[in-house]
């Protein structure tokens, strides 16, 4: 795991996509500071961070576009995978480096409430719960961007798909409410989410029977539950696009809220990502 | 050493490698070969662990390369057909990281890394970066990289595929050395290549092993087989009749000669017997006359494109095939 973490650190700081990637973050942050800390003297910097949400949603994908799909495109990933060392190994490694460059511009931003100090009364606390929860979010982002460059071998896909996804995560909470909290509708969607689900089933085992029988199950247990109690679906779908809704989840931090179900929601996303990104390199042997 | 039972490999419809089965002993080094497409690459790949197989078991060292893909993986040094190299990276550093992948202990990296590109003769370029490599010196980081923590088992994948005639040389003397330490398993579409360096031969056509023997083997059986071409005027029964008296000739086809009067006459001999006088004699005793007589030796090219053209029907007689090798390739290319 050393090797591969030293190895992708090293290439990250020997060429430029880990500098412009620093680059970007710092004079984003840079330019808030000025304006809400430097001029306008707001002593929260909570406010510029929840402000800053969106620098993840072009850095991370500059940054996380080669580091699988590259590996496939050269072929180096066959120095990898026929190493001595497991797949899991190999993504951490990456994944560490990755959440190491991030921790450089992070480090930096770790000066400002001090700076702040010298003007006022600020409440490091608050701050740097704020700083905890911009870097948790950050390397969710990352550990999406990683995963996505590890579906495909061309460096464009994985950066737009990326981008992408983490605007689409960006904008859950509008998205969200696009849909009716009803109970019927809900229901009506669920059901509809079943049947793609079972038609999904079906082409990829292409056994009819399991997936009428999942079609079926699946339809009869929404039923059920809509006719015992309507009231569980009331709100359905935007509670599970929620999960999705990832920078909502800084929300807390930016206001200087220490949220443990936050950094829990954070890591869980992280283990998710890591898991399918290493699922999908095991997957791709099968072919 | 490596034991590969029952290997299929499967595309969608397209069976890539079908049922292969055969084992590598230590010491030696193996010859794959067979045209583009065979399955050699997709072979070598599910030997390394690079892919999984549809059906079948790989074992090396005893190491089933799916249970035990870590123990596995240690025995083998590999060089696929890219090298798999890094361009932002320099000689050295690659290597350096090559060597932490393998897990070498500290205190003999640096030692080994110096000598295997003493081995390979990059140590002039240890500080250039790789993309500013020519594609003779990529390979031969590439070959640096396999070599590395000396695994007992060496795969390489067209190893001299783009090479000038003198690198060729180089690396095969290079590959020829490494026997004493290691096996070797390396692949071509080069017949005079395998000939020259392997001491055993694994012929692959669509993904099946159609004839296995050593280049000596072989070329004792090409050493017996001679087909002469010949043009009589006469009457073709008799002919026919008259070459059959003749001792060592095992099939006879008479068909009319194109633009002369005559027939143009096939002859295939079992031993390595000169006929050429016999059937001089033979055709003048009876008054017929040899308007042209040609010595055909079939070449191993020809064989081997014979072997791996026709896929499923061929391999029964592949056995009879490998008789008609001939030597002309054996010396060549040195």
């Amino acid at each position: 795991m050393t090797a591969v973490y030293k190895r992708e650190l090293r290439s990250y700081l020997t060429s430029m996509i880990g500098y412009i990637f620093i680059f970007f973050i710092l004079l984003l942050t840079g330019i808030y500071f000025s304006a809400y800390q430097l001029s306008a003297a707001y002593p929260k910097f909570e406010y510029t961070l929840s402000a800053l949400t969106f620098v993840f949603l072009i850095s991370v994908p500059i940054l996380t576009m080669r580091v699988l799909a590259e590996e496939r495109k050269q072929k180096t990933d066959q120095l990898l995978l026929t190493a001595p060392v497991s797949v899991e190994k190999i993504v951490m490694g990456k994944y560490l480096a990755l959440v190491t460059v991030f921790a450089i511009p992070m480090a930096i931003i770790c000066l400002y409430p001090l700076l702040m100090t010298k003007f006022g009364t600020v409440s490091l606390g608050m701050a740097y719960t704020a700083i905890l929860g911009f870097f948790l979010l950050g390397c969710a982002n990352l550990a999406i961007g990683v995963f996505v460059s590890s579906l495909t071998e061309s460096q464009v896909i994985a950066a737009v798909l990326t981008f992408v996804f983490l605007f689409a995560f960006y904008m859950m909470n509008g998205i969200s409410s696009f849909f009716s909290e009803g109970a019927l509708s809900t229901c009506i969607t669920f059901g509809l989410l079943v049947l793609a689900a079972s038609i999904i089933i079906y082409t990829m085992i292409k056994n009819f029977l399991i997936s009428a029988v999942v079609c079926v199950a699946g339809e009869a247990v929404l039923a059920v539950l809509y006719l015992v109690n309507s009231d569980f679906f009331a709100g359905g779908i935007q509670k599970v696009l929620q999960v999705f809704n990832i920078s909502g989840h800084f929300d807390n931090f930016a206001n200087g809220i220490f949220d443990i179900k936050g950094i829990l929601y954070f890591i869980s996303v992280i283990a998710v990502c890591v898991f399918l990104t290493i699922q999908s390199i095991v997957k791709r042997r099968w072919n | 050493m490596i034991e590969v039972k029952n290997l299929v490999k499967r595309y969608g419809d397209h069976t890539a490698v079908d049922h292969l089965s055969f084992q590598i002993e230590k010491g030696k080094i193996y010859g794959f070969l067979g045209p583009n497409g065979a399955g050699k690459s997709t072979t070598m790949n599910i030997i390394t662990g690079y892919i999984a197989s549809t059906e079948g078991t790989v074992s090396i060292d005893g190491h089933d390369i799916l249970e035990e893909p870590e123990k596995a993986k240690k025995c083998i040094g590999y060089l696929p057909e890219q090298p798999p190299l890094y361009f932002d990276m320099t000689v050295l550093e690659y290597l350096k990281f090559a060597a932490d992948l393998k897990k070498i202990p500290k205190d003999k990296k640096n030692e080994m890394i110096q000598e295997v590109m003493d081995t390979v003769k990059i140590t002039d370029m240890k500080n250039r970066l790789i993309k500013n490599l020519s594609k003779g010196y990529r390979q031969r980081v590439g070959l640096a990289q396999a070599i590395l923590g000396y695994p007992d088992v060496i795969i390489l994948d067209e190893p001299t595929v783009g090479l000038d005639p003198k690198q060729i040389i180089e690396i095969r003397d290079l590959i020829k050395n490494l026997k004493k330490k290691h096996t070797v398993i390396l692949s071509s579409h080069i017949l005079s290549e395998v000939s020259a360096v392997c001491d055993y031969v694994l012929i692959i056509s669509h993904g099946k092993l159609v004839a296995s023997d050593t280049p000596d083997n072989l070329s004792k059986l090409a050493a017996g087989s001679n087909n002469l071409s010949l043009i009589v005027k006469g009457e073709k029964e008799s002919i026919r009749r008259l070459l059959s008296e003749i001792p060592g000739v095992k099939t006879i086809t008479v068909n009319s000669a194109e633009n002369e009067n005559g027939w143009r006459v096939k002859l295939s001999t079992e031993e390595s017997a000169d006929i050429r006088e016999e059937v001089f004699y033979k055709m003048a005793e009876n008054h017929y006359p040899i308007l042209e007589m040609q010595s055909e030796k079939v070449s191993l090219e020809e064989i081997f494109l014979e072997l791996t053209d026709g896929g499923n029907d061929k391999k029964d007689d592949s056995s009879q095939k490998s008789k008609t090798e001939n030597h002309e390739e054996e010396g060549g290319e040195q």
